[in-house]
């Protein structure tokens, strides 16, 4: 027994030791050496104020931004936590939140007549997603070419520019940045013009 | 199912096949102590450390020994772990000021990180001091990852060539997969996860004052990706966050996401290639990777046509979800936009085939057959591709099942690779698939006949009795992802899943550890024309049929109450 005890001992806390010590302190080294950026959260600033971080998700509600989709937690986008809705799929309550969804959706954006793209009317995994798929984004363009009093064909350029291809291709899903795109839309009229 | 769907999950498993197989192969030289630039690099540090611990590497342990060892070293990380969270509150690395965690979850956590199983029943942004996060739980996903590769080299040794009295030297075949695979494996993957946003900081958070309205947002940072890493990696998938591989930060893009998909499966695949590669027989590697993968692909097909086709009740509101090329589609409720249907259905049943447990979407929020695939493949025992060395032992344990089985039909005794199989393996072997699948029916059974059990639940009808029954499926067989709504850490919850764990666990590996033992010892006889080969494609079949058979009989019943009935209910609804 005594033979037994000196290694397991030593070695649990040596390898705790290194691979709960020296392992993450070396990669936390290494990561603020050579991706400062994205290492600390990928902050967005415009001049002095910090406006985001582009990894995540904010609220957005004027008629001239692009709103991201429905987020389970309380408040919306709050980054201090996460978590997803757990309804699940013939939950009455997951009816009922779709449902005035789709009502909200339809008295914001009065141009649309047709269905309404999925992503919109569910709530995401993390509470915090960031993105919209082309679907989702085009779906609100009337209203913000309306608010903005921009061509809509500037619009859905503005999307067409700041959407990311799936990699390779194959491997994830077409998809737009919301904070990203609001960005440019800000940088293109200012978002006063007519809210 | 669209092609680009198809086309997706088909390139994913012919790039992990061509990773795994060259990785499997170098693991068997490495983690043997055969020659290698791995060795020569690395030597040193390991000669360093058996001196301080006092091990001589050449002496074999008898299979008592080794499962002594093993249990030995994993009590004291249970101890230890609980120790850390209960004092957390004034220790350093805490720039939250996070408390000390209740003795519960800290009981329940403590089992599940040492256990390799990973189930949370706390959010990990909001309960777990930067300390506990990296000393208490990126270790112990090293360390129960190397116990488990530990036990399966163990378990190989018997099969080999030649007599022998014992298995192998546990703290050696632990020294060895820590150092030689998953600390090299780790590094690299979490500076590539850094790269694409993952973070990585001993700050406790950052502010931004939103664009619209000028509102504080405060993003929860950490040290993530050292720790996203290894959970992939290890089969363990605890993640920082509460939602784990879901958030953001622990998963960002498209790239980081393939990466983290593929150390899902990557060192349980390799370890089929290691296996046939100690055997000297490579086609035995073949021949397990062939029938893990026969019953992967199928319950993949499931889930993700099931999530692709929707929830029909919203299509009745006037919701567009069908896919297409502007859209996922599908049923999202639960899903990340960057991950669409496929991305997210992949990595449900890839991490349910593996015990790893880590999600990047809602399983909770999944259609009733989308549900049913990933809860099915933790039942099996998590065997295809399965936990990290555990998946592999465990399907070693039902190619014992099934020789057997074909022994008696032919009435001959039945041998695998070469040793004969008899009484005392196939009572290990039964014990191994019997006590997980007993743990998971009657803890699901416990539960739904308490307040305390039915009390948590988040949705009624089936689908309240699926997540209970996901639950211990995912605690009894080691896996640690959950239907999330389920309210787990009251007292009922963390001490019952708790007590799954470690019936998943360690009553698996005694057995194994103690069926090695008798098969060392046995001489192996060369093939005759009677032998059943095990490479070839009778026995892959014989060995799928197995595991579906035993499978579907063990859990059909307790199916048909949950996912079953609700799939009925919704196909009604439209």
């Amino acid at each position: 027994m005594q033979a037994n005890l000196r290694p397991l001992l030593v070695l649990f806390f040596g390898l705790t030791a290194l691979t709960g010590g020296a392992y993450p302190l070396l990669v936390n080294g290494l990561a603020q050496l050579l991706f400062p950026g994205p290492a600390n959260g990928g902050l967005i600033r415009e001049g002095e104020r910090v406006v985001g971080a582009r990894p995540i998700g904010q609220v957005f509600t004027g008629a001239g931004y692009f709103h991201g989709r429905p987020s389970a937690l309380s408040p919306a986008y709050d980054a201090k936590t996460s978590g997803g809705s757990n309804l699940g799929p013939t939950n009455p309550a997951l009816l009922a939140a779709v449902r005035a969804r789709v009502e909200a959706l339809q008295a914001e954006n009065p141009k649309r007549s047709g269905a309404i793209p999925v992503e919109l009317v569910t709530t995401s995994a993390s509470g915090l997603d960031p993105d919209l798929s082309p679907a989702g984004a085009m779906y609100q363009v009337p209203r913000i070419a309306e608010a903005r009093q921009l061509p809509e064909a500037a619009v859905y350029a503005l999307i067409n520019e700041v959407q990311e291809l799936p990699l390779f291709g194959i491997f994830g899903e077409v998809r737009v940045n919301v904070l990203a795109l609001n960005l440019a839309l800000d940088r293109k009229a200012a978002p006063g013009a007519s809210r | 199912m669209t092609g680009r769907a198809i086309a997706q999950a088909g390139i994913f498993l012919a790039i992990l096949t061509l990773f795994a197989v060259p990785l499997g192969h170098g693991m068997a030289r490495w983690l043997n102590g055969g020659p290698g630039w791995m060795g020569q690099l690395l030597g040193p540090v390991e000669r360093l450390i058996y001196r301080v611990a006092g091990v001589d590497p050449t002496q074999e342990m008898s299979w008592r020994r080794y499962a002594a060892s093993v249990l030995g070293f994993n009590l004291v990380g249970i101890c230890f772990l609980y120790a850390l969270q209960r004092l957390q509150g004034n220790l350093p690395f805490n720039p939250n000021g996070l408390g000390d965690v209740g003795p519960e979850v800290a009981f329940n956590t403590a089992v599940s990180f040492v256990s390799n199983t990973n189930w949370q029943t706390y959010g990990g942004e909001t309960t777990m001091s930067h300390l506990t996060q990296m000393l208490g739980l990126t270790s112990q996903n090293f360390l129960s990852a190397a116990t488990g590769i530990a036990v399966l080299l163990a378990f190989v040794r018997s099969l080999g060539e030649g007599q022998r009295a014992g298995v192998g030297n546990y703290w050696v075949d632990l020294v060895r997969s820590v150092l030689y695979v998953l600390l090299p494996l780790s590094l690299g993957l979490a500076l590539l996860l850094v790269s694409q946003g993952v973070v990585q900081t001993l700050a406790g958070s950052a502010v931004a004052q939103t664009l619209e309205s000028g509102v504080e947002q405060v993003y929860a940072l950490g040290p993530v990706a050292s720790q996203v890493a290894i959970k992939q990696l290890g089969t363990n998938g605890g993640g920082y966050y509460n939602v784990n591989s879901a958030h953001p930060f622990e998963n960002p893009t498209s790239l980081s996401n393939f990466f983290e998909l593929l150390a899902i499966l990557l060192i349980p695949a390799a370890l089929c290639f290691t296996f046939g590669s100690m055997l000297k027989d490579r086609r035995q590697g073949w021949a397990i990777y062939a029938a893990m993968t026969l019953i992967f692909v199928p319950v993949l097909a499931l889930t993700l046509g099931s999530e692709l086709s929707g929830n029909p009740r919203l299509a009745n509101l006037g919701v567009d979800d069908v896919p297409s090329l502007l859209q996922s589609g599908g049923n999202l409720e639960g899903k990340e936009t960057r991950f669409g249907i496929t991305s997210s259905a992949l990595w449900a049943v890839a991490t349910t085939a593996a015990s790893n447990g880590s999600v990047n979407s809602m399983h909770d929020s999944y259609t009733p057959l989308g549900g049913l695939g990933p809860m099915w493949l933790m039942q099996l025992g998590e065997i295809v591709y399965g936990g990290v060395g555990s998946g592999l032992y465990g399907m070693l344990m039902y190619a014992i099942v099934a020789v057997f089985i074909a022994g008696l039909m032919v009435g001959r005794t039945p041998e695998y690779v070469g040793k004969k199989v008899e009484a005392f393996e196939m009572k290990m072997a039964s014990l191994v698939i019997l006590l997980p699948a007993a743990a998971v029916l009657v803890g699901t059974a416990i539960a739904c006949s308490i307040p305390e059990g039915t009390g948590a639940l988040a949705n009624p009808g089936p689908h309240g009795f699926s997540e209970i029954l996901y639950a211990f499926s995912s605690g009894a067989n080691n896996n640690g992802s959950a239907f999330g709504g389920l309210t787990v850490n009251g007292p009922f919850y963390a001490t019952a899943i708790g007590v799954a764990m470690l019936i998943g666990r360690y009553w698996v590996i005694v057995p194994v550890l103690a069926a090695a033992g008798s098969l060392a010892k046995k001489k192996r006889l060369p093939p005759t024309a009677g032998t059943l080969p095990t490479h070839g494609p009778l026995f892959i079949f014989l060995l799928v049929g197995t595991v579906v058979l035993v499978g579907a009989l063990t859990f059909i019943p307790a199916l048909a109450l949950g996912p079953v009935i609700e799939a009925l209910q919704l196909r009604g609804a439209s």
